[in-house]
């Protein structure tokens, strides 16, 4: 696509969804960390947060052993029977079949990063065959990443027509679409594509901030744009799309100011693991470690929890 | 196209209910009230020569909080004198001995920052989140750039001489009681003034707060005096033949009565009075975030702001999204306890206050009226956000300040016709446009006749921005060099 063809088609999309103010955005998010939840309500706040966490490994050193330890946190991340389990573990695609087999009949779900994770930087084909292949394998729900080479050159057919091809090749499985925020730049930008997005998913799949792997991902304002385009397009077609913040989020005191942001914008209905997910590895303890302290009333050391990483 | 069509015939709505509610977050800190304020003149607490006090109680729940003193013409006749005596030496002072009286001020107040939040929110009403991050801190604001200015008073007005006034007399509202003494006193003292100032009978205390803070700053004893009382006290010092200069901050009726009073006599004078602003909406602006600029224009304060935001325009072609939008935001606003630290929206200042209000509500239409369901505590002055779509010009509450969270929206068609509309009006303090055009940022910014015009932002404040109004709004401006004008003689 030339250049003019392509920033015409980036002012037709930017007119259709509305742009977005940085300044006004940013003041408004900025509103939630001031919410003070206390009490009965932050105890229901964290563990809401734990049961909507997607446990996460992605490095070039998991192995077996590892997932299958991540499995058991993920089934039972704290030995509190009111600790419930988290929704998922995340995983790629050659560790499925040993996550799969992790989890077994617990009711956490097996999810797959796919799509040549995290850059996307292959053939389609062999993007959808990584997705079929870790679909067979036992992949609950899939994890891509959008074209976003496609996306800033404004060929955004291409971009909604690989999406379409990845709902297809996934099945019954969910889909998550990775729209990699911090490559996008602009607040217009993650509105335009999470709207391209949503257009061609399906109920109960899921736009995603980031891969984690790039140096900016989920922040509270850029939550607050794609749960606004959510909202929107729910308000005009009925249609409800989940969202998973993921990448930065490692504190409580930040797991419960995004769900604020969802309470307020997006209300009830989306303050469950079928809609709202966080993409998290050290959250988890330390959502933890918040809950023993409300329990107990005082806080234990970081190695009292497992697969700690941190210590004194 | 990316989008689907619009085909939600199941009418697809947010919920908005109980599944997760906060629990109550009071703030707790002390706010050191005294049983009983005396009157603040020549440094010390004096009590009334009437020895009459009236009560001042927390709009929240209607209790007493304290007893104020009532000033009476002899209380205010001290207070020049102190003022007048304290003067010579004050004014004479070098500027950077002054200066470092309002550093310490702006200080001291910064180190009893949660007390004075929790003072002001039981006795005015606001929540306490607005006293803590807003009044507090920018009242502190005020003093610290004040400060700055008082040895450097021969750039104020480059290429010419200034002194002070003399004794300048100040009559301050309830809306922001501590923040308009500070946008009074930090100028008229950093220019070298004595100060006679009246606060408000409804919130008088931050203000005698304030004065044991003045003591413990060891400023020079009737350099600054306030006498509390009502209406009558503040005639009394404006009308006082010791006040070089009066600064009134107000309602625009009280304000001409001001203006009536003084009419031939040599007091220099500034207004700051009333507005029905206009935010202007046009269809090529972000709209969530222009859906909370509405929302802060005319709910921030329960919307006693003299610059409230209280006239919505916004262009036919996004009105319905804008009030879809807007209705689904003010859903989530919370109203009750001022205290609690998740309050959007406190109390009403008074109960004269919230009849007001409903007077004026109960001149609109009701059939184009929308408040949102929430419970409102059942003690204490409330009243729930309200907005009125399908307002025109002519209507009562598109023409009257009614200084309350009502927001009347009216629609446009063009840029010009909203100018028209939006200057169509006896005021002119403030307004707002929400575009993603610069240049009509620009145009309207020289053709909206009000002293302020916000630009994809509103009720934004600093030290530095010289404030005030066109028309009925007022004459002067406080804050920034042109505010320290008004408290000087040029020569």
């Amino acid at each position: 696509m030339s250049p003019r063809n392509s920033t015409a088609a980036h002012a037709r999309l930017l007119d259709e969804v509305g742009a977005v103010d940085q300044v006004g955005v940013e003041e408004r998010v900025a509103k939630y960390t001031t919410r003070s939840v206390k009490k009965e309500a932050k105890v229901w706040g964290l563990k809401t947060a734990v049961s909507m966490t997607d446990l996460t490994t992605l490095e070039g050193k998991d192995t077996p052993g590892k997932i299958e330890s991540l499995c058991r946190k993920a089934i039972r991340p704290y030995e509190a029977p009111s600790v419930p389990t988290v929704a998922a573990v995340c995983v790629y695609p050659s560790m499925v079949r040993h996550a799969r087999a992790g989890v077994g009949s617990s009711g956490v779900k097996v999810a797959s990063v796919a799509t040549a994770f995290p850059s996307g930087q292959t053939h389609l084909r062999t993007r959808l065959a990584e997705v079929r292949g870790a679909v067979a394998d036992g992949a609950d729900e899939v994890d891509m990443v959008i074209n976003r080479g496609a996306f800033l050159s404004g060929e955004f057919a291409r971009v909604e027509d690989e999406i379409s091809e990845v709902v297809e090749a996934c099945g019954p499985a969910a889909l998550k679409v990775i729209l990699e925020v911090s490559e996008l730049e602009t607040y217009d930008n993650i509105r335009k594509a999470s709207f391209l997005a949503m257009g061609v998913l399906r109920p109960g799949d899921f736009i995603k901030t980031s891969t984690g792997k790039t140096t900016l991902n989920a922040t509270l304002a850029n939550n607050q744009v794609m749960i606004e385009a959510i909202r929107d397009f729910y308000l005009d077609t009925g249609i409800p799309i989940g969202m998973k913040p993921a990448g930065g989020i490692k504190t409580a005191k930040q797991s419960l100011q995004f769900l604020i942001a969802v309470k307020e914008t997006l209300g009830d209905a989306w303050l469950t693991k079928k809609r709202y997910r966080f993409g998290a590895s050290s959250l988890l303890n330390d959502l933890l470690r918040q809950l023993e302290k409300e329990r107990t009333g005082a806080y234990q050391a970081p190695y009292h929890f497992s697969d700690a990483s941190e210590s004194y | 196209m990316p989008t689907r069509k619009r085909n939600n015939p199941a009418g697809s709505r947010l919920i908005f209910g109980d599944l997760w509610e906060y629990d109550p977050a009071p703030e707790t800190a002390d706010p050191k009230l005294k049983g009983r304020y005396d009157l603040f003149i020549d440094g010390r607490f004096v009590r009334p020569r009437s020895g009459k006090y009236f009560p001042s109680i927390n709009p929240a729940n209607e209790r007493k909080l304290s007893d104020i003193a009532l000033a009476g013409p002899a209380d205010v006749d001290l207070a020049y004198r102190a003022a007048a005596r304290a003067f010579p030496k004050w004014s004479a002072m070098a500027g950077r001995e002054r200066g470092k009286y309002l550093f310490r001020i702006a200080r001291l107040l910064q180190d009893r920052a949660r007390e004075f939040a929790v003072a002001e929110t039981l006795d005015g009403g606001k929540p306490i989140k607005e006293s803590r991050d807003f009044d507090v801190p920018m009242a502190a604001a005020h003093f610290f750039y004040h400060a700055g200015w008082a040895d450097k008073l021969e750039y104020v007005a480059p290429g010419r001489r200034v002194s002070p006034l003399g004794v300048v007399g100040q009559v301050i509202p309830w809306n922001f009681p501590l923040l308009m003494l500070a946008w009074k006193l930090a100028p008229a003292l950093a220019m070298g003034n004595c100060v006679v100032l009246k606060p408000a009978e409804t919130t008088s205390i931050t203000a005698l707060k304030l004065a044991e803070i003045l003591q413990d700053a060891e400023l020079p004893p009737g350099v600054v005096n306030f006498v509390t009382g009502a209406g009558e006290t503040g005639a009394l010092v404006m009308g006082h033949p010791g006040a070089a200069k009066v600064a009134f901050t107000g309602s625009t009726e009280v304000g001409k009565a001001i203006m009536r009073q003084l009419a031939g006599t040599d007091k220099k004078m500034t207004m700051e009075l009333g507005c029905k602003a206009a935010n202007i909406i046009f269809d090529d602006a972000p709209i969530d975030q222009a859906v909370e600029g509405i929302v802060n224009a005319i709910f921030f304060n329960q919307g006693h702001v003299c610059c409230a935001g209280s006239r919505l325009l916004v262009q036919e072609s996004v009105a319905d999204r804008v009030v879809a939008k807007l209705k689904n935001r003010i859903r989530v606003l919370r109203v009750g306890d001022p205290l609690d630290k998740n309050t959007d929206l406190g109390a009403i200042n008074s109960r004269a206050q919230l009849a007001t209000i409903k007077r004026l509500v109960a001149s609109g239409v009701r059939e184009v009226m929308y408040q949102p369901p929430c419970a409102l505590p059942e003690r204490g002055f409330y009243f729930p956000p309200t907005l009125f779509t399908g307002v025109t010009q002519s209507h009562r509450i598109a023409r009257e300040e009614i200084f309350g969270p009502v927001l009347s929206i009216l629609t446009f068609r063009t840029v010009d016709e909203a100018i028209e509309k939006a200057n169509n009006t006896a005021y002119g303090l403030s307004a707002g446009v929400w575009t993603d055009k610069g240049s009509r940022i620009l145009r309207m910014s020289t053709e909206l006749r009000a002293g302020v015009v916000w630009a994809n932002t509103f009720n934004r404040f600093d030290p530095s921005s010289p404030f005030g109004g066109y028309k009925e709004s007022g004459f002067g401006r406080e804050g920034g060099r042109q505010g320290l004008i008004d408290y000087v003689n040029l020569a």
